[in-house]
């Protein structure tokens, strides 16, 4: 091995050298303990590995096949949407209301933007010298933090899912056993809400929305009762109009139980 | 034989420095889990590249049978998967990969966070690095909408709404990905294109940076 000069300068504990140099291949000679050749040994090792874990993965695609769908149908409207599970921390974000309606762009820029610049720029925003987790406290805790903040929306997505999944279940299947659970004194308008398949397909059983999807909890302090029922029946924006299903009068029931939500 | 093969190439372009480069180095002790088994964290990294060369492998043999059109694309891939030989194994392959790679490069950033193995000199490689991180979630994100499910075309919906409500950018974003009024025959066809043309592209070039700069600068010492 060429440089095992030990008068040698290198930019901080890499293998650039500070001075300019001849271009011969560094040398792990400095650091402590038994180094071991990239070519053959280590990497026999690794592909050893690799071949093992190549084995595992083949057992699962076999057991577990990808999944697919039925062919996609625009005007397929009691259909909730998923992203794949990475996104499903971002897609979470958007359902609370600080962060959806008014303030979407908190939901879909000025949060997600900080975030992602500052892991693009964290060299810059943790200079100190320190490279132990332990000795840069902040840089530490701003990390678990935003782990943290991750799983948790994960799993709060994914939790929302499957009961979204049981309610379209229940409007959709038509099975008397599985009536939402409404309570025996609810509203005619509460009990007609939870029939609604098409409608808690987007704003979810309980109003909380969606993504761009708005919320219904306070849907009343928004509209008027006749401007809820022009959206119901002519549709808005994304949403499609004509899903309602049930009679004139139990469309009025809805738009007065809907109104009633500040 | 091998040996005059290999001198009558070095001969003429000099293979030996360029071999020394890429192959001719010392792992050192404080990374190589033979040594400590906690060192397996170091390994996520090769990991992340392992994965990806298996879906840019798995890919190339999705698109022998894929069609990007919004009559054919579901059907395509119905086909694949259920009667082309080993389909089910290629896609599952593809589908699976693109989560684990995931799981990978994210365990591979915290790797390098939580050592502290982005400061200087190494700050430039982060950068990359976490460019390399976006343009794989790109990749996800085009990727899901291949197969023209329902479950693809409206989180795809979802996911452009998104894009157009960001400032400024966001409606010309959203035109440029979608490609028309709606989502649909446009759509499908610039996310293959994406998918498979301008990102892997992209993601290429970023791996290759990537690793010149590791061989460059060596690894980080130990904590």
């Amino acid at each position: 091995m060429a440089n095992h000069d030990k008068d040698v300068k290198y930019v901080g504990d890499s293998r650039v050298v500070a001075e300019k140099h001849d271009g011969t291949p560094p040398s792990y000679s400095e650091f402590p303990g038994k180094s071991e050749p990239f070519w053959p040994d280590f990497l026999l090792k690794e592909w050893m590995v690799a071949a093992v874990g190549l084995v595992g993965f083949l057992v699962l695609t076999i057991s577990h096949p990808a999944p697919i769908g039925d062919q996609a149908d625009p005007n397929n409207t009691s259909f909730l949407p998923l992203p794949d599970w990475y996104f499903l921390f971002l897609y979470q974000f958007l359902k609370y209301p600080w962060a959806s309606g008014d303030y979407v762009l908190v939901g879909t820029v000025i949060v997600p933007g900080l975030a992602f610049t500052a892991l693009l720029l964290a060299p810059w925003l943790d200079r100190g010298p320190e490279r132990r987790p332990n000795r840069r406290p902040v840089a530490t805790t701003l990390m678990m933090l935003a782990l943290v903040s991750i799983v948790y929306l994960t799993w709060a997505a994914v939790d929302s899912a499957a009961s979204h999944k049981s309610a379209n279940h229940q409007g959709g299947g038509g099975d008397t056993e599985d009536i939402p659970p409404v309570s025996e004194d609810a509203s005619p308008g509460e009990k007609i809400w939870a029939k609604q398949a098409s409608c808690i397909g987007c704003h979810a059983a309980d109003m909380s929305g969606a993504g761009t999807v708005p919320g219904l909890t306070d849907v009343g302090s928004r509209l008027s009762a006749e401007e809820i029922k022009d959206v119901i029946v002519n549709g808005r924006g994304q949403m499609p109009g004509g899903m309602f299903q049930g009679t004139d009068e139990e469309l009025d029931q809805l738009v007065e139980y809907l109104a009633s939500l500040k | 034989m091998l040996k005059s093969i290999y001198n009558w190439v070095d001969e003429r372009i000099n293979v030996t420095p360029m071999w020394r480069d890429i192959a001719d180095h010392e792992v050192p002790e404080h990374v190589n889990p033979a040594h400590h088994f906690s060192a397996f964290v170091y390994c996520f990294g090769g990991l992340t590249f392992f994965i990806t060369v298996i879906q840019i492998l798995s890919g190339m043999f999705l698109t022998m049978y894929y069609v990007p059109d919004i009559i054919n694309a579901n059907a395509s891939v119905k086909y694949l998967q259920n009667e082309v030989a080993f389909g089910v194994i290629v896609r599952g392959m593809h589908h699976w990969g693109a989560s684990l790679v995931i799981v990978m490069l994210f365990l591979h950033t915290l790797r390098v966070f939580f050592t502290g193995a982005y400061k200087k000199p190494r700050e430039l490689n982060w950068v990359v690095g976490v460019l390399i991180f976006f343009v794989m979630l790109g990749l996800g994100f085009t990727g899901y909408l291949l197969p023209w499910d329902n479950k693809a075309y409206f989180a795809t919906k979802v996911g452009l709404e998104i894009a157009n409500t960001v400032p400024l950018i966001g409606p010309f974003l959203g035109q440029l990905l979608q490609g028309g009024d709606i989502v649909g025959a446009q759509t499908l066809a610039r996310f293959f294109a994406i998918h498979v043309f301008f990102l892997p592209g992209a993601l290429l070039g970023l791996l290759g940076l990537h690793f010149v700069l590791i061989r460059k600068q060596g690894i980080s010492g130990p904590l």
